[in-house]
């Protein structure tokens, strides 16, 4: 068993409102930043876990999420890296 | 017959349902607590407001986990009547009892005062004290409560009824059509952000909420 370190990014779907997102871009705007288009603001999450393979770490953060980091009504994620912990490996 | 009221790690509404079915309504209530395994023979349960888990990750979405919500959601899908307030309606769309979700007020402020609400169906376990159309006075208190749901969910609602009540003179936090409260299509399960046990009271300005309490009491007491 390795150690891996899973990060994961949650965002509001497209097309559902994200007042959050729109509060930061105002801002951004009144700061000068007029080349901002759109903003949104998500979650990032990391989470270290045993696997078998980077495989296996993805494929239980998926389940991780599909159960309760993400809502699937609102939300999409992905899983933005998968790194072994190589010094802190066991065996 | 029994009301049960949930008590998570964060309700904070859970003495105001206990208030308002033991001395407002007269009927009897138990309290549960999340990691009770049985529901000690309750008929109605009620998810009651509050904060539970702080609100981490999305309001409701550890409280579902907990070990009651097995038998809560065994009893909803029974067809026994569940009413969820303000948390416990967040509760329950986490658990997937009620189609949809609660996020963020549109305005991003946590909102508390009284709303006016219209009685959108009245044929319904909870409403059946109500006339459609009848206008109620009763408190909001809470920063997620906009609720969402996809344009076929919606359209589903709309024919079948499941739309309760709505928000009558303004949509204080962005809820899809107004969307106050709403039931399962099976009817058992009644899901809402105002609180109508901060209702049933003269003293507190309004007894709007205690018809709803009646309503229960007069379709499962019988």
């Amino acid at each position: 068993m390795t150690q891996y370190r899973v990060a994961i990014h949650i965002v509001p779907r497209r097309g559902i409102l994200d007042p959050q997102g729109k509060a930061v871009a105002d801002a951004l705007h009144a700061l000068g930043f007029s080349v901002v288009t759109d903003v949104h603001v998500g979650k990032h999450i990391v989470i270290e876990l045993d696997a078998e393979s980077p495989e296996k770490a993805e494929h239980a953060a998926r389940s991780m999420c599909d159960r309760l980091l993400a809502n699937p009504v609102t939300e999409d994620y992905e899983i933005a890296s998968i790194e072994p912990l190589y010094a802190e490996s066991r065996q | 017959m029994k009301f049960g009221v949930v008590t998570f790690p964060g309700s904070n509404c859970d003495e105001d349902a206990v208030h308002a079915v033991v001395d407002a309504l007269g009927a009897e209530a138990v309290r549960l607590w999340h990691k009770d395994h049985d529901l000690k023979g309750a008929d109605v349960i009620i998810l009651p407001g509050g904060f539970s888990y702080g609100d981490h990750l999305r309001p409701g979405a550890i409280a579902r986990f907990s070990p009651i919500m097995r038998e809560v959601i065994d009893h909803a899908r029974k067809g026994y009547p569940v009413l969820g307030i303000c948390n416990g309606f967040q509760i329950l769309c986490e658990a997937g009892v009620l189609p949809g979700t609660l996020l963020r007020n549109e305005r991003l402020k946590f909102i508390c005062r009284k709303v006016t609400l219209s009685v959108e169906n009245a044929d319904t376990l909870f409403t059946s004290q109500y006339e459609r159309g009848q206008l109620l006075r009763i408190p909001i208190a809470h920063g997620d409560g906009r609720y969402t749901i996809d344009p076929e969910g919606l359209e589903k609602l709309h024919d079948r009824g499941q739309i309760v009540f709505r928000f009558a003179d303004v949509n204080p936090n962005g809820a899809m059509d107004n969307i106050a409260g709403l039931v399962n299509e099976a009817g058992n399960v009644l899901g809402m952000m105002p609180h109508p046990e901060r209702a049933v009271d003269p003293l507190l300005g309004s007894t709007d909420g205690l018809p709803l309490f009646q309503s229960l009491l007069a379709r499962v007491g019988a």
